[in-house]
């Protein structure tokens, strides 16, 4: 297994929550705005802020990451582990040119790319020496990706990338990360979108007051809902209606 | 726009006076000439001449390059002692933080005159003595500042996504906050330079700042003091020269405040 927790609790926000994702699979991760989506993947990244410790086990190709130090964790972060999140406007620094910042994992990570080519990759060539703010949402949200895949990282965690994105950007993002992934590279894909999760995602985990209460795959839990929250997630949505 | 034009002007003639001193004065700024004592402005000493014969605009020239001496190295002791400790502050676990900036209020509530004369008792009163005070007495307006602008940075998705990206602490306080509290540290820069410019010459006024025969702003103004009544042109040269300074360096602060705060740039 790539990625497995157990018994994960963050104060009272998240509780026991429990789950793996293997080399290459591609899970998504469904619940509305305060469900602890965002916190348990942001203690997956030991990202969580001082007040909020997390107990029980998170551990990545067997090694445990909760209680890890900040020295050994930084130096899997970026490389084995990558996250990409919600907002594009505000994950880049908009004092450094667009090239420094998507070759800074590698450089840290002692590994050498060229900008262009990762910037390339993701279809922004020529744009290593604009700022940030010359660029739009969709374009900044697809140099975060470059920054993030730089390292064929072994787990990338997307934290809703595409939420604050228009429609037609929202499908090119997608698509991006679907073919930029490294096959053998774990996917966790948080979202509230079903949408989304049916597209990209081929199991899926739904999230309720901190709490999984439905897994299984995305065909199954989209068809055949069994808890009653899914259903009305379901309902909610208008998947029906494209299906 | 306004503001950082008319600043820049004011503050260029200032250090335009200061450079122009090093190769050129009208006269010795320092020699005493009996003969030529109070004199009224005129052709050839501009702004007239003190009690002892000095021409005045010569000593205004060589005086602004104490000020800005003054300025520059106060600033620059507060700006990097207070600058890390701010981000320190900012960046560290809480109680830390809280401490660095207890610490610091106890500094800010001591006055900086206060502080100066005491440092003037111990070590002799001169210029240097008189610009480390000044300097250690801004420092915690320099760490308050970084410190707000660094939580500020540190609460963004970039550093966020930066501690996702394996930065240590150090390069994101270098190369994420830094950066990005540069506009903040510069506005506050401007505007301690103007308060150590009074500071010093109220200290100089007070004799525990540049001491005699070294031209300064505020002692011109304590020399003029007794003469006030007849000579009212003595204490104004200087006067307006440190009022010109102090203006000059306020509004390059409020001029570059609304050019690097993109919120008011946006407005403007």
């Amino acid at each position: 297994m790539t990625l497995s927790v157990a018994g994960l609790r963050v104060g009272s926000l998240v509780r026991d929550v429990s789950f793996e994702i293997g080399a290459g699979e591609r899970v998504g991760l469904i619940g509305e705005s305060g469900s602890g989506k965002s916190l348990t993947a942001l203690s997956i990244m030991g990202l969580l802020p001082e007040e909020l410790p997390a107990s029980g086990s998170v551990s990545l190709h067997g090694r445990e990451l909760l209680g890890m130090s900040e020295k050994d964790l930084s130096r899997l972060r970026g490389d084995e582990l990558a996250m990409v999140f919600q907002e594009p406007m505000t994950a880049l620094n908009p004092a450094m040119r667009v090239g420094r910042q998507v070759t800074e994992p590698g450089r840290i990570h002692g590994r050498r790319h060229r900008a262009e080519d990762l910037l390339s990759a993701v279809g922004l060539p020529g744009t290593a020496r604009a700022y940030p703010h010359q660029l739009s949402g969709g374009q900044r949200q697809r140099v975060v990706l470059a920054m993030a895949l730089a390292n064929e990282p072994s787990l990338l965690i997307c934290d809703e990338p595409t939420t604050a994105l228009d429609v037609t950007v929202q499908a090119q993002i997608l698509s991006l990360i679907k073919t930029s992934l490294p096959a053998d590279s774990a996917l966790l894909f948080i979202t509230h979108d079903l949408a989304v999760v049916a597209s990209v995602c081929e199991r899926v985990l739904v999230m309720l007051d901190g709490e999984i209460v439905e897994a299984g795959s995305t065909r199954e839990v989209l068809t055949q809902p069994k808890h009653e929250y899914t259903r009305k997630l379901l309902d909610a949505s208008d998947l029906e209606a494209r299906r | 726009m306004r503001n950082l034009l008319i600043g820049g002007v004011l503050v260029g003639l200032v250090v335009l006076a200061a450079l122009l001193s090093f190769l050129w004065t009208p006269f010795d700024p320092v020699k005493v000439d009996a003969t030529h004592r109070l004199l009224g402005c005129g052709a050839s000493h501009w702004f007239g001449t003190d009690k002892f014969g000095r021409d005045l605009l010569s000593q205004l020239m060589v005086g602004a390059r104490t000020t800005l001496y003054v300025g520059v190295v106060a600033v620059g002791i507060a700006a990097v002692i207070g600058t890390p400790l701010g981000v320190l502050a900012g960046m560290s676990p809480r109680w830390l933080g809280e401490f660095v900036m207890r610490a610091n209020d106890l500094v800010l509530a001591f006055p900086a005159l206060l502080l100066a004369i005491m440092f003037g008792a111990v070590f002799g009163a001169d210029t240097l003595t008189a610009m480390v005070a000044i300097g250690i007495a801004t420092i915690p307006s320099f760490a308050r500042i970084a410190r707000s602008g660094t939580l500020q940075v540190m609460s963004t998705e970039f550093v966020l996504a930066a501690r996702a990206g394996g930065r240590s602490r150090l390069t994101i306080a270098l190369r994420h906050v830094l950066p990005n509290i540069s506009g903040l540290l510069i506005v506050q820069a401007s505007v301690s330079f103007a308060i150590a410019v009074l500071a010093e010459a109220a200290l100089s006024f007070l004799g525990f700042g540049t001491r005699p025969p070294t031209p300064s702003w505020g002692r011109m103004l304590q020399e003029s003091q007794e003469l006030l009544t007849v000579q009212p042109r003595l204490a104004l040269v200087p006067g307006i020269a440190i009022a010109v300074a102090v203006l000059g360096f306020n509004l390059l602060g409020d001029g570059l405040r609304d050019r690097l705060d993109p919120r008011l740039a946006a407005r403007v």
